[in-house]
């Protein structure tokens, strides 16, 4: 590599990686709590636990579980039932103040034998709630969400960039070398390669895939417009029926047609999901793949017949196939526990990184120490000879 | 970028460990959405190699440093 390459590509690490580090910082103190957020939610007592029944084999009819749901939030518009495969005992049910409204919403478990509700399941005021936003939208709504992306964009151009200038850096050294008896700018430039090195594609990966989930809205949003709009064709505008068919019908006919696969959630009529005169049930596979991936059925609000259904285009796909691969919520615990220890790690990469910059921003500070000449020129990327 | 660079800096010392590393993370990741059970000891082993690597030799005392005191 020419020297003026090289220069260019220590010139795109240095300052993508100063852009988005304190955001990266961010995103990784609160991501750790985020990898166990079902297990924080349970010991402090936030999730809603199916009791033991007499008869444990029972199914309640969902149409009295929609009933119940709506009867425990008057005034309350019920958007959708969705299934946890972790949960079989469960029903969860989603509302908002209307039927298309996407904030504010409360969630509430049903007993899925018995019909009965058992309790909404805290979320906004939460300590959680608070980790949560300010890991996706910094409490900005969608413009945090692309500003976010963005800052993600940033941290993978600069891993790119790093593995570049990694090399240069790397030339009279052994992999693995950490000079543990040289001063501290020597010895974190060290424990940053090798670090920044041994965790280049996983941080690749889970910073990739967490850009395209801060696209979700907007892909939801095409997909509507684009598959469900076709998929209701003419029925489009049908009105919502006064009194809607039984959902336990729909969700029939919706198994049926999609033999093997389970529901994972079903939008009522009128939700952003369904329209005025549809339900959209969101089926899902049973392997750790394919219980990710979704595929809609329509149907007829008012007959419960089957209107259409069809696999999802490539885009949803990968935003659903990247969501596991940024929560680490795909390998049982041990999983979550490596997603852990790598998170704190690129937390490491991340502050030796920006040490690194301070110590090279001010060569004449106190704390110069003669090994500047040697690493400055390592650092920059310029050769070493 | 020449040809012969390309070999001796892809393939070549310094890049044959962190390729090697980035491959079995990588597999690691697409073991455990493939299956359950079997799968995922998989994933928890490749993905258990790049945290092993990383933290032996953070806490190695590098050969250059046991020359230096010797």
């Amino acid at each position: 590599m020419t020297n003026k390459a090289l220069r260019l590509w220590s010139w795109v690490h240095k300052w993508t990686s100063l852009v988005c580090t304190l955001f990266l910082l961010l995103l990784c103190v609160t991501g750790l709590p985020l990898v166990f957020y079902h297990e924080i939610e349970h010991v402090l007592g936030n999730e809603v636990e199916a009791p033991e029944i007499e008869n444990p084999g029972a199914s309640a009819s969902l149409d009295t579980i929609v009933t119940n749901s709506k009867a425990h939030f008057p005034g309350k518009q019920l958007q959708y039932l969705s299934w946890d495969e972790e949960e079989p005992a469960l029903v969860y049910a989603g509302l908002g103040d209307e039927l298309d409204s996407e904030d504010g919403n409360r969630f509430l478990a049903l007993d899925a034998r018995t019909g009965e509700a058992l309790g909404e399941i805290p979320f906004q005021g939460t300590v959680m709630y608070y980790v949560y936003r300010l890991h996706v939208d910094i409490f900005a709504g969608l413009a945090g969400k692309l500003f976010l992306g963005f800052m993600g964009l940033l941290f993978v151009a600069s891993i790119v960039s790093g593995i570049v200038v990694y090399s240069p850096s790397m030339r009279k050294l052994e992999f693995g070398s950490v000079r543990h008896h040289r001063p501290r700018a020597v010895r974190w430039l060290d424990l940053h390669n090798l670090l920044g090195i041994v965790l280049a594609a996983w941080m690749i990966v889970v910073g990739g895939t967490g850009v395209i989930n801060t696209w979700a809205d907007l892909v939801f949003q095409y997909w509507r417009n684009d598959q469900l709009a076709e998929m209701l064709g003419a029925h489009k505008d049908n009105p919502r029926p006064e009194t809607p068919a039984s959902l336990d019908t729909a969700i029939q006919t919706a198994r049926d047609k999609v033999p093997g696969m389970i529901p994972s959630f079903v939008a009522l009529p009128g939700t952003l999901y369904s329209s005025t005169g549809h339900y959209t049930v969101f089926m899902h596979g049973d392997t750790p793949l394919t219980s990710k991936l979704l595929q809609p059925v329509v149907i007829d609000a008012a007959t419960g017949d089957f209107t259409d259904s069809r696999e999802m285009p490539w885009y949803v796909t990968t935003l659903l196939i990247s969501q596991p691969l940024h929560f680490g919520d795909y390998g049982g615990m041990p999983l979550k526990i490596l997603w852990a220890i790598l998170d704190v790690i690129t937390i490491v990469v991340l502050v030796t990184g920006l040490y690194l910059w301070f110590r090279r921003r001010r060569p004449n500070a106190d704390n110069r120490f003669a090994d500047d000449a040697e690493i400055a020129p390592r650092y920059a990327g310029a050769p070493a000879e | 970028m020449a040809a012969s660079a390309l070999r001796r800096g892809l393939l070549g010392r310094t890049y044959l460990m962190p390729l090697i590393i980035a491959m079995i993370s990588s597999a690691g990741l697409l073991f455990a959405l493939i299956g359950d059970g079997l799968w995922d000891y998989l994933s928890w082993l490749a993905l258990g190699i790049p945290v092993a690597i990383g933290l032996w030799f953070s806490n190695r005392r590098s050969l250059d440093q046991r020359r230096s005191t010797h």
